[in-house]
């Protein structure tokens, strides 16, 4: 079978639609999880949507709708306790270890596939049924038009707290919303590249762009692009070569993506620096 | 020919007040930082607020800007109590550091004070662009306006800090600390546009400050907080070894050195550098 025939069949079309819409949440929120320094709060999260999808695997048989439940509980958690910013990571700590120590425990019980335990860790997208990857695109429908109608505040709050608080901006708000935001993207990446490899689209695409354009809406723009191209692609590959996992393409391309940004950065920012000295030279 | 005239412009020239605090208390639990104020701003005012850490400085800002209740007593911002968010308030802070790979440029950090606190997505239209362009250029920061935040200087950033707070149209102008850790030519930079703000849009300055020295040539009157009493005038009726003494309840003496005014306390050391830039600034018991 070659690529061209996959992408008649109607499992890896509703794969590739699930994975751009992932890949697209991914690239929205990447940005603010750097700027907001919340890496961490990323890889918490997923851990906690393992144990989620190991709980989902063992009442349901539903492991994705399992990581949706485990990520959205631990955002709760995290921004109900999230009182002084410094104790954040070391909260996100106990709770992980914690929770992925429950998963295993549940996980134990579970006597269905052996590989559904690998696929919450590693992703297998081509795995999922179809009535998940509805589910999965409207998690990211929602990601995407909430971001769309908090961008501008939580950028505000996220850069300029004090002058954001000043100007009217409910910033703690706002930081409980994006939690929940990222939960939802979170969960939905698990299922792409899994639990383990989240932030190879939620963090690295956004660090990549970072190097390569200075304004808010630039670096928005391109982490978009590199997470789409990580995702989509990764996911065109394995159809390919399907012995691979999708996340090892996806992974490995989104690191790739990131290498070939920071080569490139310095001439970069040479040709910046040369057009901002023009631009003062003009003046 | 009828001419309307915007409440703001009309309270401006009926000499309305733009801050008005009666009996204004704030207290933590058991420990009040000041008590009874009672302070009217008129429109085109600088007013200082001094004093030492903890004294309640910073507090007296965010009661204008409607973040921290009163206690006790009534506070008025352009005749109504003050709320979150109000165009009425232009509000320049402490500068502070940014991540030099931040990608947020100059001109992103003014634009916010157009339009960052609405929801919705950034949409930047000619309009918008005119109006950043043009507080930039007021503020003398086009060369710099499209470097990244983390690569300009304190001095450039609180440029861009005042015209992120002009461009919203503000009567009153609450500055925290604007001048710390700037050198002594970016400080005067930074005063000199507060002032002309102040003078061609009679904009109402409230400064909040550690350091008497570079504000006093531009000031009308200080307010002094100090264990929790407070006094307010012209700077040479309320900085003086008499008042400052009374305030504190203990013996402070006021010197003079040429244009500079430097306070110490009776209890070994400078209470309050007043024209050092140590940024240190404690209550010695």
């Amino acid at each position: 079978m070659t690529l061209l025939d996959y992408l008649q069949l109607p499992f890896a079309q509703n794969a590739l639609m699930a994975a751009t819409l992932v890949a697209i949440t991914c690239g929205l929120i990447g940005p603010f999880v750097i700027t907001r320094n919340m890496g961490f709060a990323v890889h918490g999260t997923s851990e906690l949507a393992f144990t989620g999808a190991a709980a989902g695997l063992l009442i349901a048989n539903d492991a994705v709708t399992g990581a949706f439940v485990g990520s959205l509980v631990v955002a709760g958690l995290i921004g109900l306790l999230d009182g002084q910013e410094r104790e954040r990571g070391s909260m996100i700590g106990v709770i992980l270890a914690a929770g992925l120590g429950l998963g295993v425990l549940l996980l134990s019980f579970y006597h269905g596939f052996v590989t559904a335990a690998t696929n919450i860790l590693f992703g297998d997208i081509f795995g999922v049924s179809a009535e998940q990857l509805l589910l999965l695109s409207g998690m990211a429908v929602i990601v995407i038009i909430a971001m769309t109608v908090i961008y501008r505040p939580l950028l505000f709050a996220s850069v300029d707290p004090e002058v954001a608080t000043a100007r009217g901006v409910p910033s703690r708000l706002l930081g409980v919303a994006f939690l929940f935001v990222l939960a939802l993207t979170v969960a939905g990446a698990a299922q792409v590249v899994g639990t383990l490899l989240v932030l190879s689209l939620a963090i690295t695409p956004a660090a990549a762009a970072q190097r390569l354009s200075t304004s808010p809406l630039g670096v928005a723009v391109l982490s978009i692009v590199f997470a789409l191209v990580s995702a989509d692609a990764g996911l065109l590959l394995s159809l390919q070569f399907p012995t691979v996992k999708p996340s090892v393409f996806v992974s490995g391309l989104s690191f790739f993506i990131y290498v070939a940004a920071r080569l490139a950065s310095p001439a970069f920012a040479n040709r910046r620096r040369r057009s901002l000295a023009a631009e003062a030279a003009a003046e | 020919m009828s001419v309307t005239i915007e409440p703001a412009e009309e309270r401006r020239l009926t000499g309305e007040d733009v801050v008005r605090l009666a009996d204004a208390s704030v207290r933590f639990g058991s420990r009040v930082l000041w008590r009874d104020l009672t302070l009217s701003v008129p429109h085109g005012e600088f007013i200082a607020v001094l004093g030492p850490n903890g004294a309640g400085k910073t507090t007296l800002l965010k009661v204008l800007l409607g973040l921290q209740p009163l206690s006790g007593g009534s506070v008025l911002v352009e005749g109504k109590p003050p709320h979150g968010g109000s165009s009425h308030v232009g509000y320049v802070p402490q500068q502070r550091a940014f991540d030099r790979d931040l990608p947020v440029r100059g001109r992103d950090l003014v634009e916010f004070g157009l339009d960052g606190h609405r929801f919705g997505l950034p949409l930047l239209t000619g309009q918008t662009r005119r109006r950043v362009d043009e507080a930039i250029r007021a503020v003398d920061a086009t060369a710099f306006a499209n470097a990244p935040v983390g690569t300009l200087s304190g001095g450039e950033k609180q440029r861009l800090r005042i015209a992120q707070a002009l461009l919203g149209d503000p009567s009153v102008l609450l500055c925290d600390e604007p001048l710390v850790s700037l050198d002594i030519a970016q400080q005067l930079a930074v005063m000199r546009l507060i002032d002309e703000r102040r003078r061609t849009a009679g904009t109402t300055v409230v400064f909040v400050t550690h350091d008497i020295n570079p504000v006093l040539p531009y000031v009308d009157r200080v307010l002094y907080l100090a264990g929790g009493n407070w006094a307010v005038g012209r700077p040479d009726d309320v900085i003086t070894t008499e008042r400052l003494s009374a305030l504190y309840g203990m013996q402070v003496d006021v010197a003079r050195i040429g244009d500079r005014v430097i306070v110490v306390s009776d209890g070994g050391g400078p209470t309050c550098h007043h024209g050092t830039d140590t940024g240190s600034c404690e209550e010695r018991r």
